[in-house]
Protein backbone atom coordinates (compact mmCIF):
# COMPACT_ATOMS: atom_id res chain seq x y z
CA UNK A 1 0.00 0.00 0.00
CA UNK A 2 1.40 3.12 -0.87
CA UNK A 3 1.40 5.77 2.17
CA UNK A 4 -0.87 8.32 -0.41
CA UNK A 5 -3.41 5.69 0.97
CA UNK A 6 -6.17 7.57 1.03
CA UNK A 7 -8.17 7.72 4.43
CA UNK A 8 -11.45 7.34 2.65
CA UNK A 9 -11.13 4.79 -0.13
CA UNK A 10 -14.07 3.45 -1.54
CA UNK A 11 -13.58 0.57 -4.15
CA UNK A 12 -15.77 0.84 -6.81
CA UNK A 13 -17.76 -2.34 -7.05
CA UNK A 14 -16.27 -5.46 -9.00
CA UNK A 15 -19.27 -5.12 -12.04
CA UNK A 16 -17.42 -1.79 -12.94
CA UNK A 17 -20.51 0.62 -11.45
CA UNK A 18 -19.01 4.33 -11.37
CA UNK A 19 -17.90 5.52 -8.08
CA UNK A 20 -19.68 7.44 -5.65
CA UNK A 21 -18.78 10.92 -5.59
CA UNK A 22 -19.14 14.16 -3.04
CA UNK A 23 -21.33 17.12 -4.13
CA UNK A 24 -18.57 20.03 -3.33
CA UNK A 25 -20.53 22.62 -1.96
CA UNK A 26 -20.21 25.91 -4.27
CA UNK A 27 -20.53 30.26 -4.48
CA UNK A 28 -21.32 31.29 -7.46
CA UNK A 29 -21.45 35.33 -7.88
CA UNK A 30 -22.31 37.32 -11.20
CA UNK A 31 -21.36 40.72 -12.55
CA UNK A 32 -21.29 42.54 -15.46
CA UNK A 33 -18.26 41.12 -16.61
CA UNK A 34 -18.91 37.22 -15.76
CA UNK A 35 -19.40 34.40 -12.99
CA UNK A 36 -17.19 33.55 -10.75
CA UNK A 37 -17.55 29.63 -9.26
CA UNK A 38 -15.78 29.04 -5.82
CA UNK A 39 -15.83 25.55 -4.46
CA UNK A 40 -14.49 23.90 -1.69
CA UNK A 41 -12.26 20.98 -2.42
CA UNK A 42 -9.88 19.60 0.21
CA UNK A 43 -7.49 17.32 -0.26
CA UNK A 44 -7.24 17.75 -3.49
CA UNK A 45 -3.82 18.94 -5.63
CA UNK A 46 -3.43 20.95 -9.08
CA UNK A 47 -2.47 17.60 -10.55
CA UNK A 48 -5.48 15.83 -9.16
CA UNK A 49 -7.77 18.72 -10.29
CA UNK A 50 -10.27 18.32 -14.08
CA UNK A 51 -12.06 21.42 -14.80
CA UNK A 52 -13.44 20.87 -18.16
CA UNK A 53 -16.25 22.48 -20.71
CA UNK A 54 -17.96 20.18 -22.74
CA UNK A 55 -20.64 22.06 -24.80
CA UNK A 56 -22.41 23.69 -22.51
CA UNK A 57 -21.32 21.35 -19.60
CA UNK A 58 -18.50 22.83 -17.07
CA UNK A 59 -17.71 19.83 -14.77
CA UNK A 60 -15.35 20.37 -11.82
CA UNK A 61 -13.93 17.05 -10.81
CA UNK A 62 -11.19 16.40 -8.30
CA UNK A 63 -9.71 13.16 -6.33
CA UNK A 64 -8.63 13.96 -2.49
CA UNK A 65 -5.35 12.19 -1.59
CA UNK A 66 -4.02 12.46 2.29
CA UNK A 67 -0.70 11.14 3.06
CA UNK A 68 -2.28 8.76 5.59
CA UNK A 69 0.43 5.81 7.02
CA UNK A 70 -0.33 2.42 5.54
CA UNK A 71 -0.78 0.57 8.60
CA UNK A 72 -4.23 3.08 9.54
CA UNK A 73 -7.06 1.93 11.28
CA UNK A 74 -9.39 4.03 10.53
CA UNK A 75 -11.71 5.07 13.91
CA UNK A 76 -14.25 7.05 12.51
CA UNK A 77 -15.19 9.26 8.98
CA UNK A 78 -16.98 11.98 7.62
CA UNK A 79 -15.53 12.24 4.42
CA UNK A 80 -15.88 8.30 2.73
CA UNK A 81 -15.51 9.79 -0.79
CA UNK A 82 -12.47 10.85 -1.83
CA UNK A 83 -13.80 12.16 -5.34
CA UNK A 84 -15.96 15.30 -5.84
CA UNK A 85 -17.82 16.18 -8.77
CA UNK A 86 -20.12 18.57 -9.76
CA UNK A 87 -21.66 19.72 -13.42
CA UNK A 88 -23.28 22.97 -14.55
CA UNK A 89 -24.76 24.07 -17.59
CA UNK A 90 -23.36 27.31 -19.21
CA UNK A 91 -25.69 29.53 -20.69
CA UNK A 92 -24.20 31.76 -24.39
CA UNK A 93 -23.63 34.40 -23.05
CA UNK A 94 -20.33 32.98 -21.27
CA UNK A 95 -16.80 32.77 -22.85
CA UNK A 96 -15.77 29.17 -22.49
CA UNK A 97 -12.72 29.92 -24.21
CA UNK A 98 -11.47 32.11 -21.19
CA UNK A 99 -12.12 30.36 -17.97
CA UNK A 100 -9.66 30.78 -15.26
CA UNK A 101 -8.98 28.97 -12.68
CA UNK A 102 -7.37 28.94 -9.46
CA UNK A 103 -6.63 26.66 -6.45
CA UNK A 104 -5.38 27.28 -3.48
CA UNK A 105 -5.46 25.67 0.08
CA UNK A 106 -8.57 22.85 -1.41
CA UNK A 107 -10.32 26.00 -2.85
CA UNK A 108 -11.18 25.93 -6.55
CA UNK A 109 -12.10 29.67 -8.20
CA UNK A 110 -13.20 29.87 -11.42
CA UNK A 111 -13.81 32.88 -13.35
CA UNK A 112 -15.96 32.60 -16.13
CA UNK A 113 -16.13 35.58 -18.70
CA UNK A 114 -18.99 36.70 -20.54
CA UNK A 115 -18.52 37.68 -24.36
CA UNK A 116 -17.81 40.97 -25.15
CA UNK A 117 -20.94 41.16 -27.39
CA UNK A 118 -22.73 39.99 -23.98
CA UNK A 119 -21.50 42.44 -21.72
CA UNK A 120 -24.75 45.41 -20.89
CA UNK A 121 -24.08 48.67 -22.85
CA UNK A 122 -25.79 51.16 -20.96
CA UNK A 123 -28.25 53.01 -23.48
CA UNK A 124 -28.00 56.54 -23.84
CA UNK A 125 -31.09 58.44 -23.61
CA UNK A 126 -31.95 61.14 -25.80
CA UNK A 127 -33.36 64.40 -24.55
CA UNK A 128 -34.98 66.73 -27.08
CA UNK B 1 -26.26 16.34 -10.67
CA UNK B 2 -26.85 19.06 -12.94
CA UNK B 3 -27.48 22.45 -12.00
CA UNK B 4 -27.34 25.65 -13.66
CA UNK B 5 -24.77 28.69 -12.75
CA UNK B 6 -27.68 31.23 -12.30
CA UNK B 7 -30.30 28.88 -9.77
CA UNK B 8 -31.07 31.06 -7.02
CA UNK B 9 -30.83 29.47 -3.40
CA UNK B 10 -33.64 28.01 -1.75
CA UNK B 11 -35.44 27.07 -5.09
CA UNK B 12 -37.07 23.80 -5.69
CA UNK B 13 -34.14 21.94 -6.30
CA UNK B 14 -32.43 23.18 -3.39
CA UNK B 15 -35.37 21.39 -1.41
CA UNK B 16 -34.69 18.76 -3.38
CA UNK B 17 -31.04 18.59 -2.03
CA UNK B 18 -32.06 18.97 1.37
CA UNK B 19 -34.44 16.08 1.39
CA UNK B 20 -31.59 13.65 0.24
CA UNK B 21 -29.34 15.06 3.13
CA UNK B 22 -32.19 14.14 5.73
CA UNK B 23 -32.40 10.90 3.86
CA UNK B 24 -28.91 10.37 4.06
CA UNK B 25 -29.22 11.24 7.50
CA UNK B 26 -31.86 8.79 8.28
CA UNK B 27 -29.85 5.95 6.43
CA UNK B 28 -26.80 6.27 6.43
CA UNK B 29 -25.86 5.04 10.08
CA UNK B 30 -27.06 1.78 9.56
CA UNK B 31 -24.04 1.37 7.19
CA UNK B 32 -21.35 3.26 8.42
CA UNK B 33 -21.37 2.04 12.60
CA UNK B 34 -21.35 3.71 15.05
CA UNK B 35 -20.47 7.66 15.71
CA UNK B 36 -18.37 9.64 17.83
CA UNK B 37 -20.29 11.03 20.85
CA UNK B 38 -19.14 14.31 19.46
CA UNK B 39 -19.69 13.99 16.18
CA UNK B 40 -21.84 16.72 14.51
CA UNK B 41 -24.25 17.02 11.90
CA UNK B 42 -23.69 16.22 8.57
CA UNK B 43 -21.94 19.25 6.40
CA UNK B 44 -21.07 20.69 9.62
CA UNK B 45 -17.42 22.61 9.13
CA UNK B 46 -15.00 21.32 9.28
CA UNK B 47 -15.54 17.15 8.84
CA UNK B 48 -13.07 14.83 10.56
CA UNK B 49 -11.77 11.72 9.35
CA UNK B 50 -9.86 9.90 12.72
CA UNK B 51 -7.79 6.88 12.32
CA UNK B 52 -5.21 5.27 14.27
CA UNK B 53 -1.74 3.25 13.95
CA UNK B 54 0.22 1.71 16.66
CA UNK B 55 2.24 4.64 17.27
CA UNK B 56 -0.16 7.33 16.93
CA UNK B 57 -3.87 9.01 16.22
CA UNK B 58 -3.96 10.48 13.32
CA UNK B 59 -6.51 13.52 12.89
CA UNK B 60 -7.75 14.57 9.05
CA UNK B 61 -9.70 17.74 9.01
CA UNK B 62 -11.17 19.22 5.88
CA UNK B 63 -10.87 22.82 6.06
CA UNK B 64 -10.18 24.47 2.88
CA UNK B 65 -9.73 27.87 2.71
CA UNK B 66 -7.99 28.66 6.43
CA UNK B 67 -5.80 30.87 7.18
CA UNK B 68 -3.65 27.86 9.73
CA UNK B 69 -2.35 31.27 11.67
CA UNK B 70 -5.91 31.57 12.66
CA UNK B 71 -6.13 28.08 13.61
CA UNK B 72 -6.02 27.29 17.58
CA UNK B 73 -5.51 24.12 18.41
CA UNK B 74 -5.05 22.70 21.34
CA UNK B 75 -5.27 19.19 23.48
CA UNK B 76 -6.53 18.63 27.14
CA UNK B 77 -7.66 15.54 29.03
CA UNK B 78 -7.76 13.58 25.78
CA UNK B 79 -9.97 15.71 23.62
CA UNK B 80 -8.11 17.99 20.79
CA UNK B 81 -9.82 21.29 19.97
CA UNK B 82 -10.20 22.60 16.69
CA UNK B 83 -10.74 26.32 16.78
CA UNK B 84 -10.88 28.99 14.04
CA UNK B 85 -12.45 30.83 11.59
CA UNK B 86 -12.92 30.97 7.70
CA UNK B 87 -14.03 34.16 5.74
CA UNK B 88 -14.93 34.02 2.39
CA UNK B 89 -15.13 36.46 0.32
CA UNK B 90 -18.22 38.35 -1.90
CA UNK B 91 -16.29 38.60 -5.26
CA UNK B 92 -19.12 41.33 -5.96
CA UNK B 93 -20.74 44.02 -4.30
CA UNK B 94 -24.63 42.41 -3.72
CA UNK B 95 -26.42 45.38 -4.83
CA UNK B 96 -24.42 45.52 -8.55
CA UNK B 97 -24.10 42.33 -9.23
CA UNK B 98 -25.84 38.93 -8.06
CA UNK B 99 -25.77 35.84 -5.92
CA UNK B 100 -26.69 32.60 -6.82
CA UNK B 101 -25.26 29.92 -4.29
CA UNK B 102 -23.75 30.55 -0.97
CA UNK B 103 -23.18 26.69 0.45
CA UNK B 104 -19.36 26.93 1.63
CA UNK B 105 -19.32 27.74 5.26
CA UNK B 106 -18.37 30.91 6.57
CA UNK B 107 -17.88 32.19 9.99
CA UNK B 108 -15.82 30.74 13.21
CA UNK B 109 -15.91 26.87 14.20
CA UNK B 110 -14.76 24.93 16.67
CA UNK B 111 -14.87 20.71 16.38
CA UNK B 112 -13.97 18.49 19.47
CA UNK B 113 -12.15 15.56 18.77
CA UNK B 114 -11.58 12.39 21.29
CA UNK B 115 -8.36 10.97 20.82
CA UNK B 116 -8.91 8.81 23.81
CA UNK B 117 -5.95 7.10 23.43
CA UNK B 118 -3.19 7.85 26.20
CA UNK B 119 -1.37 10.82 24.06
CA UNK B 120 1.62 12.69 24.75
CA UNK B 121 0.73 15.63 25.16
CA UNK B 122 4.14 17.03 24.32
CA UNK B 123 4.22 15.02 20.94
CA UNK B 124 1.07 16.85 18.68
CA UNK B 125 2.13 17.21 14.76
CA UNK B 126 0.10 19.64 12.82
CA UNK B 127 -0.02 20.17 9.05
CA UNK B 128 -2.16 22.23 6.61
CA UNK B 129 -1.90 20.85 2.90
CA UNK B 130 -4.58 21.37 0.29
CA UNK B 131 -7.27 22.63 2.69
CA UNK B 132 -6.43 19.80 4.64
CA UNK B 133 -5.31 19.79 8.24
CA UNK B 134 -3.79 16.69 10.24
CA UNK B 135 -2.75 16.15 13.10
CA UNK B 136 -0.76 13.06 13.94
CA UNK B 137 -0.37 12.60 18.12
CA UNK B 138 1.81 10.41 19.64
CA UNK B 139 0.98 7.74 22.17
CA UNK B 140 2.82 7.84 24.81
CA UNK B 141 5.48 4.91 25.25
CA UNK B 142 3.78 2.69 27.81
CA UNK B 143 0.46 1.98 25.44
CA UNK B 144 2.63 1.41 22.67
CA UNK B 145 1.62 -2.36 21.86
CA UNK B 146 4.74 -4.62 22.74
CA UNK B 147 5.39 -7.56 21.19
CA UNK B 148 5.73 -10.19 23.80
CA UNK B 149 8.17 -13.16 23.06
CA UNK B 150 7.12 -16.66 23.45
CA UNK B 151 10.28 -18.72 24.78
Amino acid sequence: MSDKQSLSTQKAGASGEPMATLRPPVDIFEDEAGITVIADLPGVSKEALNVKVDGDALTIEGDASIAAPADIEVRYSEVRTPRYRRSFTLSRELDAEKIEAHLRDGVLKLRIPKSDAARPKRIEIQTA
Amino acid sequence: MFGTLTTFPGGLFNDFDRLQRELDRLFVDSVSGPASIRAVARGSFPAVNVGVTPEAVEVYAFMPGVDPKSLDLSMQDGLLTLAGERTTEAPVDEAKGSVYQKERFSGPFKRVVSLSEDIDPDKIEARYENGVLHVRALKKAAVKPKQIEIK
